[in-house]
């Protein structure tokens, strides 16, 4: 077991490093340059000198934009990133880290209460589900997730926020706190998640049907599985046979598939933060993609690969972990 | 499976049971053959779901591609018949003995171009002939005429999409099955690198890099469905790599294998036939999420140009705090035709992942 972790977290770096040298290479092939744009206007005033601009370059490594200079950047940022500094953001000046543990808060809360929400409605909606197969709760279940994953999220939330934000006025349109409140404490934190209630729901909307789907699907498997009816021929009641076999088995993969999620629950939702104007990490970088403030995305970017990293390691392990049919011989 | 034709006495309604049960007649002779074709054809059919998915896309792909001709506007054609519109300002006037008067101004103006049309409403512009169904954008287009059109760029540049990285993701994938050992290898870790690298920002970045190689606008959009297929057709690849490798070790392939086959003959004939369900669902499934994908790109501004229509850049128009509140006719339309399209896809795509499981007898 702890050999196969070794092996598959030596190979996550391995990914890594190959994800970051292609990330590097594209942003670096960015036209808006930050600095320029962003110190212009004071070079105008003589206030900074070409030296200065060419110094703060050189500083990040952006100086040198031939095939040489870009790698000898690339080892420079890599250098920095493994001593755990990201470079300092142009567009919030602060270090890149700071800005991403900031922002990041937001969007994990509000992703993970949408998340539990999902796994309390869609695991037992789907188990219900297969077990009548083609009924009529069965159908309509199946056609209300069909739509929750056909729809555009920025449609969903804009749908929303005109219903229920402008027409009925029950939730703030956008934002994360009211304008002009001098509220504190708990009263303050109770504001927040006020303003984060729409968000939450589009987010449960949309990630709903996926989750019973992919509930449903598993049940089925199980439902047809030989122990299953091994259980029924021994006379066990219906009762037992779903909720002690069938269910026990069905979270395997729903189990594998929740650890795998949970690092990506940090990454932001980058056009529903745009969309209600949320200081998320989404829309932070979303901001920063922009105007090609060059750390910023480099962080950003590495950051949201080495959750991905995570997440899949996370679901091999919890997946052999769960099922104890899965043997490690490799 | 393996057999040309399956028998499925189950399938047969009681019309098709001959009725004089003699015992001299065989088995045989009281079942119908169904070839695997109709059987498949049956179990989608029998499904409401997949017929309204089949029924939709029928009529979107009407609506797109037939009906933009008979609706009387251009895509961008522009309605500039004037419109006269008046303004009510209430001005509480107080006199010197303390009266108080409220007096309206009325103010009017007069807009060039017909904007904000409602919908079912006429255009002078030559004698009030042609209708805007649906009403005007802030440009004074049609916006039904609009959704017509987005729907044919939506649904054309979706399909191509899904073709290329269908075939590139096939014939990756059954490589790396097929030869195994380092082409797996290789593949393999290119399709986890792919996985790993986060799509959005990416096609972000990417469309800053293509503004800057001065592309023109009208063309970016096929870039940006160029970048799309390079990160989907892993999805592809994994698929059709697994499937082959869990066929290579059935029964009919070591068959095939004692037998002396050919390569060509074994991947054509034995092992090509057998993907083919998985890829019909995966290409289905995959439609509807390159619409979804489009629809992204066009409502982050990195798909068409402004004055060619796109639904996702239609439904950005609630972005405009004005539209918003007071015009919804402009920007829903729009959003129910994605939903619309995505839907009619993942429901066609459903019933057929049903109909052709060979597990599924129902």
């Amino acid at each position: 077991m702890v050999k196969y972790i070794v092996k598959r977290i030596l190979y996550s770096i391995l990914v890594l490093l190959l994800v970051s040298m292609i990330i590097y290479g594209l942003v670096r092939a960015l036209p808006n340059d930050y600095i320029d744009n962003k110190l212009f206007p004071m070079l105008e005033q003589g206030t900074v000198s070409e030296e200065d601009i060419l110094r703060m370059k050189e500083l990040y490594g952006l100086a040198d934009n031939s095939f040489l200079g870009i790698v000898k950047g690339y080892f420079g940022w890599l250098g920095n990133a493994l001593k755990g500094d990201l470079g300092v953001s142009f567009k919030y000046s602060a270090p890149v880290s700071e800005v991403i543990g900031e922002s990041m808060w937001v969007s994990f809360l509000i992703a993970l209460i949408a998340y539990i929400l999902v796994y309390l409605i869609a695991i037992p909606l789907g188990i219900k589900s297969a077990v009548n197969q083609y009924s009529a709760l069965d159908y309509s279940i199946t056609t209300f997730t069909m739509i929750g994953i056909s729809l555009p999220s920025f449609f969903l939330a804009t749908v929303l926020i005109k219903i229920f934000a402008v027409d009925l006025g029950w939730f703030p349109q956008q934002g994360l706190e009211s304008a002009m409140s001098m509220a504190t404490g708990i009263q303050r934190l109770l504001d927040q998640i006020y303003h984060c209630i729409l968000p939450m729901i589009t987010l449960v909307v949309l990630s709903i049907g996926g989750t019973m789907r992919y509930t449903r699907t598993n049940t089925l498997e199980v439902l047809n599985a030989d122990y299953i009816r091994t259980a029924r021929a021994k006379g066990l009641s219906e009762k037992s046979v779903i909720y002690k076999h069938v269910f026990r088995n069905t979270m395997i993969p729903l189990v594998t598939m929740m650890a795998g999620v949970l690092p990506s629950l940090f990454g932001g939702a980058m056009i529903l933060e745009q969309v209600f104007a949320l200081p998320g990490i989404g829309q932070k970088a979303y901001a920063a993609l922009t105007v090609g403030d060059i750390p910023f995305i480099m962080g950003y970017e590495m950051f949201l690969a080495i959750l991905a990293v995570i997440g899949t390691l996370f679901s091999d392990i919890a997946y052999v972990l769960v099922d104890p049919r899965i043997k490690l011989d490799r | 499976m393996e057999e040309e034709r399956l028998i499925q006495p189950e399938q047969l309604g009681p019309e098709n049971i001959i009725e004089n049960d003699l015992p001299a007649e065989s088995l045989a002779d009281k079942v119908r053959i169904i070839s695997p074709a109709r059987l498949v054809m049956r179990r989608f059919f029998r499904s409401r779901l997949s017929v309204v998915g089949l029924v939709i896309i029928v009529a979107l792909l009407l609506f797109s591609f037939v009906f933009p001709y008979f609706t009387g506007w251009g895509e961008k054609e522009i309605d500039y018949s004037p419109v006269t519109s008046y303004n009510y300002d209430e001005i509480k006037v107080t006199d010197s003995d303390g009266n108080i008067y409220i007096v309206y101004e009325v103010s009017e103006f007069v807009n060039k171009v017909n904007k904000f049309a409602k919908p079912f409403t006429y255009s002078d512009a030559d004698h009030g002939s042609r209708i805007h169904i649906l009403g005007t954008d802030e440009n004074g287009r049609d916006i039904f005429t609009r959704l017509m059109y987005g729907g044919q760029k939506s649904i054309t540049l979706s399909l191509f999409t899904v073709i290329i990285y269908n075939f590139l993701g096939i014939i990756l994938g059954a490589f790396a099955g097929y030869v195994g050992k380092w082409a797996d290898q290789l593949i393999m870790r290119i399709v986890d690198i792919i996985n790993c690298i986060p799509s959005l920002p990416i096609m972000l970045i990417l469309s800053a890099i293509f503004e800057s190689w001065k592309i023109p606008q009208e063309m970016r959009i096929y870039y940006m469905m160029g970048v799309l297929t390079f990160i989907n057709w892993t999805g592809t690849a994994r698929l059709v790599r697994g499937q082959i490798l869990f066929l290579r070790e059935q029964e009919y392939m070591v068959a095939a294998d004692a037998l002396g086959m050919s390569a060509p003959r074994k991947i054509f004939k034995h092992l090509v036939p057998n993907i083919i369900p998985q890829l019909i669902v995966s290409f289905t499934l995959g439609l509807g999420s390159m619409i979804l994908y489009e629809a992204t790109l066009g409502y982050l501004g990195l798909g068409f140009p402004i004055e060619v229509a796109s639904w996702g850049k239609m439904v950005n128009g609630a972005t405009n705090p004005d539209i918003l509140q007071n015009y919804a006719f402009v920007w829903v339309p729009a959003g129910i035709c994605i939903i619309l399209a995505v839907l009619g896809f993942n429901f066609v795509g459903d019933g057929l992942r049903d109909a052709l499981d060979p597990k599924m007898k129902r």
